[in-house]
C-alpha cells in the first residue's frame, strides 16, 4: 500500500477564471486598430468632405445646399470649364505630366541600365548624383533652376519649357531607381544565354531586357506621371504667366489670398481623378506585365508606389 | 558563332553601355550640378546696381563674400531677423516630426503586424494620400478651419465662440505639417517594420519578456534604422516647405526658412541673398543627406 498519498491532479475545470481576457498575449489589439482607424479617418475624411462640396450648389463649405455640377461645367462664369485661368490650368498640368513622362523615362531606363553595367568611378558618381536628385529639398532644387534659367541658360525663359526641363530632371531618380532594382532581381543569366544562342548586345538589351523590365518601367512611368500632376515648388519657382501655371498653383495662389471658392474644390477633385485614373491603370498593367511571375497585388501596390 | 563579347569587356564596361548612359550623365551635369554652381555663383557674386539683378560670377577666383556677409548677419546680428526664423523653423520641425512619429508608429505596426487578411484594404488607405495632391490636402484642411467650415460649426454647437484658425496661429501651421508629411514616414515605417521577422517576437516572447518588453527590447532596436531614414524623409522636405505656411497662416509671425527664401527670390535686389540662404541650407542638410543615400544604398546591397 503506497505510504503517502499522490498529489492530486490539477484541477483545470475553472482555467479560464484564472487569466482575465487582458492578460492573453495573442488577443487582437483592439486599442491599435481603433487608433489606426482613427488615423485613416483624420487623414481621409476631410478630402472626403473637400470632394463632396464642390459638388455643392452654393459657396459654403458646410452647409450642404444641393447637389448640382455647377462648379464643374454648368456655371457659365465660374466653373472650370468657363474659368479661363482654370480651364488652362488643367491644361498645363495635363500638358507638364504627359511631356515629363516621355521624356523621363527612356532617359532614366536606358541611365540606369547603362549604370548598371559600366563600372567606374564615373558611373558611380553619377549615380550618387541621381539618388542626391530625389533626396535633395525641392525648395533648393527649384531655387537653382529658377537662378540657372533666369542667368545662365536665360535664352530659355520661365515658361513650360523651363517647367519641363525642371521636372523632368527632378522626376528622373524614379525610373532610374525603380528600374534598377528591378534589374539587381533579374540578374544577368537570361542575357548570358541569349549571348550564347548569339544575340548581339543591342537584340539582348531589345529583346530580353526590356520585356523583363516592363512592369519596372510601367510603374516608373506612373510613378512620373502622378508624381508630375502633383507637384507644386518647381513649377511654381519656374511658371512666368498665367498660361503656364498648372493646377497645383492655381489652388495655391487663389486659396492663400482669400476664399477662392467651391471651383477650387472642382479642380482638386480633378486632380484626384485624374491621379486616381493613373493608379488604376497603372495597377492593372503592372498585373498584366508581370502576370507570368506570381506576383501578388500587395506587391503590384508597393511597386506603383514606389516603396516596392 | 563566336560570342562577340570578351568576357574581360563584359565585366569592365564597353561602349554600348556607356552609350545608353550618357545622355543621363550629360542632363544630370547640365541640368543639376551646373544649376547648383549657379547658386554657388550669385551667393558669391555681385549685384547690379543699376538694375537690381544678380550677376552670376563663374569664376571662383572673383568670388566676393559680401553678400553672404550680409545674410550672416541677418542671423546673428542685432538687428536680426532671420534668427528667429530659423529657430521657429527648427521647432515646428522638431515638433511636427515627432508628433508624426508618434501618430505613425503605432499605425504602421498595427498594418504590419496585426492587419491578417484585411492588409491590402489597410495598405491601400494608408498609401491613399502619396495619390492625393498635397495641395488638396491642405484645401480640404483650410475649407474645414475656414470661419464657415465644419471645425467652426463644432465648436459653435459645444458654444465657444468661432475661431480664426487661419490667421497665423502657430498650431495649425503645426498640425498642417504634420498632416501633410505623415504619409511618408508611415510608408517607411511600414516598410521596415513589415521586415521583422515574427520568429524574433516569438523568441522574446519564449524567453519569457511580456508585451510591452518584447517591444522595448525586440521591435523598437530593430526598427532604429527605419525610424531614422524614415524621420530623415519627413525633416528634409519639411525644412524647405514654404507652402503650408503660406496657405494655413499667411502671417509672418509664423514664416519658416522657406518663406524667406522664396519671398527673396521676388524681390529685386534680394535674389543674392535668398541664393546664400539657400546654400547654407544645403550644406547644413548635406550630411544628414549623403547618410540617407548611403542607408539606401546599404539596404539595396543587402
Amino acid at each position: 500500500m503506497t505510504a503517502t498519498k499522490a498529489a492530486p491532479a490539477p484541477d483545470i475545470s475553472g482555467y479560464r477564471q484564472f487569466r482575465p481576457f487582458w492578460r492573453n498575449p495573442w488577443r487582437h489589439p483592439w486599442f491599435l486598430e481603433g487608433f489606426t482607424w482613427l488615423y485613416l479617418i483624420w487623414s481621409l475624411v476631410p478630402i472626403a468632405i473637400a470632394v463632396l462640396f464642390s459638388f455643392n450648389n452654393g459657396r459654403s463649405q458646410s452647409a450642404w445646399q444641393g447637389f448640382s455640377w455647377r462648379w464643374y461645367f454648368s456655371d457659365p462664369v465660374n466653373s472650370v470649364l468657363h474659368d479661363p485661368q482654370l480651364h488652362a490650368a488643367v491644361i498645363q498640368t495635363v500638358r507638364l505630366s504627359v511631356l515629363t513622362t516621355v521624356i523621363a523615362v527612356p532617359l532614366g531606363v536606358a541611365f540606369a541600365l547603362g549604370i548598371n553595367r559600366w563600372r567606374g568611378p564615373i558611373p558611380a558618381t553619377f549615380n550618387f548624383v541621381m539618388i542626391l536628385s530625389y533626396v535633395i529639398p525641392e525648395l533648393i532644387f527649384g531655387v537653382s533652376m529658377f537662378f540657372v534659367f533666369t542667368t545662365l541658360f536665360s535664352s530659355v525663359h520661365l515658361g513650360t519649357v523651363a517647367e519641363v526641363l525642371g521636372l523632368v530632371t527632378w522626376n528622373v531618380s524614379w525610373p532610374a531607381i525603380v528600374v534598377q532594382a528591378r534589374l539587381v532581381t533579374i540578374g544577368r543569366q537570361y542575357e548570358e544565354a541569349a549571348a550564347d544562342l548569339g544575340a548581339s548586345q543591342l537584340q539582348v538589351a531589345r529583346r530580353v531586357l526590356l520585356p523583363l523590365l516592363a512592369p519596372a518601367i510601367f510603374a516608373s512611368a506612373v510613378l512620373v506621371f502622378s508624381g508630375v500632376i502633383d507637384d507644386f515648388v518647381i513649377v511654381d519657382l519656374l511658371s512666368s504667366s498665367a498660361g503656364n501655371t498648372p493646377m497645383s498653383v492655381i489652388i495655391y495662389s487663389t486659396q492663400h489670398g482669400g476664399n477662392g471658392g467651391p471651383a477650387l474644390n472642382a479642380l482638386g477633385s480633378i486632380m484626384l481623378a485624374m491621379s486616381l485614373i493613373i493608379v488604376v491603370v497603372g495597377y492593372a498593367g503592372y498585373r498584366l506585365l508581370s502576370r507570368g511571375e506570381g506576383g501578388s497585388g500587395l506587391a503590384a501596390l508597393t511597386a506603383i508606389s514606389g516603396e516596392g | 558563332m563566336p560570342n562577340k563579347w570578351n568576357t574581360n569587356r563584359w565585366n569592365r564596361g564597353n561602349a554600348f553601355w556607356v552609350a545608353l548612359a550618357a545622355p543621363g550623365i550629360v542632363w544630370l551635369l547640365v541640368l543639376f550640378i551646373v544649376p547648383v554652381y549657379a547658386v554657388l555663383a550669385i551667393a558669391m557674386g555681385k549685384l547690379d546696381q543699376l538694375l537690381e539683378s544678380p550677376v552670376a560670377v563663374w569664376n571662383p577666383f572673383d568670388w566676393s563674400s559680401s553678400a553672404v556677409i550680409d545674410v550672416w548677419r541677418d542671423i546673428v546680428g542685432s538687428s536680426s531677423f532671420a534668427g528667429p526664423i530659423i529657430l521657429r523653423t527648427l521647432a515646428y520641425t522638431a515638433i511636427a516630426s515627432l508628433l508624426c512619429l508618434l501618430v505613425g508608429y503605432p499605425a504602421a505596426y498595427f498594418v504590419a503586424r496585426f492587419a491578417g487578411r484585411r492588409k491590402a484594404l489597410f495598405l491601400v488607405l494608408l498609401i491613399a494620400p502619396f495619390w492625393i495632391s498635397y495641395m488638396m490636402r491642405m484645401l480640404a484642411w483650410i475649407d474645414l478651419l475656414s470661419t464657415g467650415g465644419y471645425v467652426n460649426k463644432a465648436l459653435g454647437w459645444a458654444g465657444i465662440s468661432p475661431v480664426n484658425w487661419l490667421g497665423g496661429e502657430s498650431v495649425t501651421v503645426v498640425l498642417g505639417l504634420v498632416y501633410g508629411y505623415i504619409p511618408y514616414l508611415i510608408i517607411v515605417l511600414y516598410a521596415g517594420l513589415d521586415r521583422i521577422d515574427p520568429a524574433l517576437l516569438e523568441a522574446g516572447r519564449d524567453l519569457g519578456l511580456g508585451r510591452f518588453r518584447t517591444f522595448i527590447h525586440v521591435t523598437l532596436p530593430l526598427s532604429r534604422q527605419p525610424i531614422l531614414t524614415g524621420l530623415l524623409i519627413t525633416v528634409l522636405p519639411m525644412l524647405g516647405d514654404y507652402y503650408t505656411n503660406q496657405m494655413l497662416s499667411g502671417a509672418a509671425s509664423t514664416s519658416m526658412i522657406g518663406n524667406l527664401i522664396q519671398g527673396q527670390l521676388g524681390t529685386p535686389g534680394l535674389e543674392g541673398q535668398g541664393a546664400v540662404l539657400s546654400l547654407m541650407l544645403l550644406i547644413v542638410l548635406l550630411i544628414p543627406m549623403v547618410y540617407y543615400v548611403l542607408a539606401t544604398n546599404r539596404e539595396a546591397n543587402l
